[in-house]
Parts: C-alpha cells; structure tokens; sequence
C-alpha cells in the first residue's frame, strides 16, 4: 500500500532527509547560480548593439560561451566537470559536488533569464535617465534592475525549478534528496510506491516555490493597479 | 542660449546611408519658447536629441551657454545634461517608483538625498498640482497627470531648458490645452527656455514665440510665429498651416484668392467692404484666423465668379486697397 509505505519511510526519517536534501540544493545552487548569473544578464544587456554599453564583438564572445554551456545536457555536463567539481570543493561527490554542478549548468541560463528580463524594460525610459545625466552604472542599478524587478522573480522561479529538476538528475551521479530516493529505493528495489511518493513530493515543492514566487512577483509589481 | 551650427546627422545602414539631418542652423535665446514643428520622419525628433547628444551628430556643434558640448568629456557631459531635461510623448516614468520617487530619481542621479530631496520634489508636485498623488504609481494616473509628473521630475534638476519631444502628442485635446498652459507658466515663473517638437500646428500656435519648420532633414524656414503663421514662405509651412485636405474643396472654377490677415486690418471688415463695394458676390472655401496678443493673424480662402468681368472688379479692388492677398493656383 502507498500510504504504508509513505509511513515506513516517513517514521524512519528517510523522506524528510530527502525533502531537505533537495531544497537545500536547491536553493544553495539558485542563489551562488544568480551571483554568476545575475551580473553574466546584466553584461549580456548593455553589451548589445541596442544596450546602453554596446561593445558587439564582446557580447558575441560572451553569447556564444553562455550558448555552449547551454546547448550541452546536463547529465552529460554533470559527468564531464566531476574534475572541476574536484578542484573547486576537493570532492566529486555528494552534495557539494553537485552544487557546483548545478552552478556551472544553471549559471548561464539565468544569464540569458535575466538578459531577457531587461530587455523587457521600455527603451523610453533608459532614455530619459540618459537625459537626466545618469551614468551607465545608476541605469543599471536604479532603471534596469529595479524597473525589471517583477520579471526577474518570475525568471527566478522558473530557474528554480529547473535547477530542482537538475538536482534530482544529480542522484545518478551521487547527488542525494528526493531524486537519489527515487532511484536506489523506487527503481533499482522495484518499488514503484517509492517512485511515486516522490514524485509527489516533488510536485508539492515545484508548486509551492512557483505560486509564493508568482504571488511575491505580483505584489512587487506597481503596474499592477488593485 | 543654445547655438546649433551647421550641425548633420547620418545613419549609415546595410541599404546605404540615410541623412536625417542636413546643415541645421539655429539659434535659441534665453527665456524663449521655441517651436520646432515637421511631418513624421522630418528629423525633428533627432535633432532634439542631439541638443542633449542623446544622439551624436555626425559633424557640426551645439553650444549651450557658449560651450561646445560636443567635445566635452563623457563624465563633463553627464553633468551638463542635467541642465537641459526633457519629457517624451510616451512620459517615460518608472513604473515601479512612486510619484515621488520618480520626481526624487534626477535629485537621487547627482547626489542630493533624503528629506532635502523629498521637500524638493513636494514642492515640485505642487507646481504641477499633484501633490496629493505623491504616493501613488504611474499606472494610477491618467495620460494628462503622467506628464505632470513628468514635467516636475524634469523640473528637478533646475535645468535652464527643458526639451519637450511630442509631449503633448498622446493627449486629449483639453488635457494638450492644460499642459501647454503649464509649460508656459513654467517658463515664464521660472525662466525655463522651452524647445517644443511637435507635429501639430495648434501647438506652436499656443505657447511658441518663434518656430522652425523642418522638412526633409533640413529647416525650410523660420522666425517669430505670428510672421510664418501670416505668411507662410515654404511649401510645407503652407501643408501645416493650411487643413490637408484643400484639394478636396469642390470649386466652381473661379478665381482662387488668398486674403493674409497679418494684423492690420484686424478691425476692419475686409469681405464685407469688398462685396459692398464691388457688387460681386464671393465665395469664402477655406478661413482660419488667430489672435495673437488681441491682433488678428491668418488666412481666408475665397473664390471669384467665374465671370471675367465680375472677378476683375474685385481684384482691382484688391489692388486699391492695403489689403495682403495672392492669387492661388
């Protein structure tokens, strides 16, 4: 039975070491992943031909690094930086090797994340602070930043959920949480009940991330007129 | 005072170059309201921006209070920019600040912060009569109030010109009238010299003391307003001030005159003395006169009778008089 099964589990700690496991990973990786990110988006923004610093060959450079970490798949990623893994956090095991993982391949897509987010702010009002004699670093930190702010969140939870997915993946390698549950209790025991409990758990997190993200986002936003 | 010299500016793309402008020489005196007035796509919005070099010009200078600001420093440049503002026909606030806060954000740019800022922009509200909306966010307002807002943003910084790019443009034709009227209280309280770009001619008829007509990237004429309104020289001067669609006026054939009201016959019937006189009547297509300081500026259209000897009769009476008139075509 599921739910016996859900108890046994439960009453011997094992899934809520698993939930922890994958929110810390989580949001560990999300927030060392936007240190990268964030000011990687915000370099990809001016840099453009249509930003406010453009320097094209720069941001074709950059472009076509951030394009190369994204178009390699993750677990094949995951297998190929275990060294890097190693020389950063001396281990290429365990949750810290994975965080660094989940760094290296999330860092770049919340770089494109955030560079889309910015090129969503009116072009009008980059201007009149131009007019206004702001230099380029208070147009980033005082218009760019803050006027994308509600579709930064929404970019950060996206990526959360991505990198939650990752983590899971990470399991196959030596990463722990629900995803490592998943595989050496659920699949490779035969357990399809385990599977699912996961898989349940798993879905609680992703909807509890994405609707306090949404409604954070939304209450930010002063477009928004209640 | 702002000189432009002999300034150009070309966009050179994949299909070729495109010259947006071409040799434009003006000068704008101190405390004045100055109209720079064209058809879409005439180069008014560019050349605004290269007085505050938003846009670099390909050659020539602007000098602003007898300094070249084309060559100066970037961080010399910024500082300069925060003495000529500007406002956009799109308002381009911060969505995500409040009233006062957006009014704060040029004071917040050069440094001034806190309570000295906040009084700063309260009394700057209350110059634009929205100091009640001082909490609330852009989307809350109406067209008419974000460029309130916008105006006293621009007012922050004490520029000594402000730029006004379509400003008025998205608006309805009583909240144009409002914010027109506050433009002009604002140069005349506070000294501000205004340069209005605009496509509408009601515009520079309301608040401009002189205007420049540009055309094609060039300036095709320019002078006090009530001169050019009188007696329009070029061809597209003509297109603005007179409706479009004069063509479309059916006609008998007759003789086409223009009667220029330039001021001097303000009190005198003129149509009236004429008919009267001649015995012949005439048919008036096309009247658009305006008062400027209580003298009558402006154009009438009227047709002659399709009878020779009729329409001789009037236009030798034309020639007696001290009447301005042009036979059209």
């Amino acid at each position: 039975m599921l739910s016996e099964t859900f108890y046994k589990l439960w009453n011997a700690g094992i899934l809520q070491r698993g939930v922890w496991e994958t929110i810390y990973m989580t949001v560990i990786s999300t927030a060392i992943s936007y240190v990268i990110g964030l000011p990687l988006g915000v370099v990809l923004n001016i840099t453009d031909r249509e930003g406010i610093y453009p320097i094209p060959w720069f941001n074709r450079l950059l472009g076509m690094i951030v394009n190369f970490f994204r178009s390699i798949p993750f677990i094949i990623l995951m297998v190929a930086m275990l060294p890097v893994a190693n020389f950063i956090v001396g281990t290429s095991l365990g949750n810290k090797a994975m965080i660094v993982m989940l760094v290296i391949a999330a860092s770049p897509y919340i770089a494109r994340m955030v560079e889309s987010s910015l090129k969503e702010v009116n072009a009008g009002v980059i201007e009149a602070a131009q007019s206004m004699g702001a230099n380029n670093f208070q147009i980033v930190t005082k218009v760019l930043l803050p006027e994308a702010k509600p579709s930064l969140i929404m970019g950060a939870v996206i990526s959360m959920v991505t990198i939650l997915g990752y983590s899971a993946m990470s399991a196959t390698i030596g990463g722990t949480g629900l995803g490592q549950i998943a595989i050496s209790y659920g699949h490779q025991r035969f357990n399809p009940d385990i599977k699912w409990i996961c898989v349940f758990l798993t879905v609680i997190i992703v909807q509890i991330i994405q609707e306090v993200g949404t409604a954070v986002a939304h209450r930010t936003d002063k477009r928004i007129t209640k | 005072m702002i000189e432009i010299k002999n300034l150009c500016k070309t966009y050179s793309s994949a299909s070729g170059n495109v010259e947006a402008l071409r040799d434009i020489n003006l000068t704008i005196e101190d405390g004045e309201i100055f109209g720079i007035i064209g058809l879409s796509g005439a180069g008014k919005s560019t050349l605004v921006r290269c007085i505050n070099l938003l846009e670099r010009p390909t050659s020539g200078s602007v000098i602003i209070d007898g300094q070249d600001i084309t060559v100066l420093p970037r961080p010399e440049l910024l500082k300069m920019r925060r003495s000529i503002s500007m406002i956009f026909q799109g308002f381009n606030l911060l969505e995500q600040r409040s009233v006062l806060r957006n009014v704060t954000f040029p004071l917040e740019i050069s440094g001034v912060k806190g309570q000295a800022a906040k009084l700063k922009a309260m009394e700057l509200l209350k110059v634009v009569g929205l100091e009640e909306k001082a909490a609330a966010y852009p989307a809350q307002l109406s067209g008419g109030q974000k460029q309130r807002v916008a105006i006293a943003r621009a007012l922050a910084s004490d520029p000594r010109y402000l730029l006004c790019d379509e400003a008025t443009s998205a608006l309805d034709p009583n909240t144009t009238r409002s914010i027109l009227e506050l433009l002009r209280s604002i140069n005349e309280k506070m000294g501000v010299t205004i340069i209005v770009i605009t496509h509408e001619m009601k515009v520079i008829d309301q608040i401009c003391d002189r205007v420049a007509v540009i055309d094609q990237s060039r300036i095709a004429e320019s002078g006090r307003v009530s001169d050019v309104f009188a007696n329009p020289q070029s061809q597209i001067a003509r297109e603005l001030i007179l409706p479009q669609d004069r063509t479309a006026i059916e006609t008998s054939g007759g003789k086409k005159i223009r009667i220029i009201f330039d001021g001097m016959q303000s009190k005198e019937p003129v149509i009236s003395n004429m008919t009267l006189d001649c015995q012949v009547p005439v048919n008036i297509m096309f009247a658009d006169t305006k008062d400027f300081d209580g003298i009558v500026y402006g154009h009438m259209i009227i047709e002659l009778p399709t009878d020779a000897h009729q329409a001789e009769k009037v236009i030798a009476w034309l020639k007696n008089s001290d009447v301005k008139w042009k036979e059209e075509d």
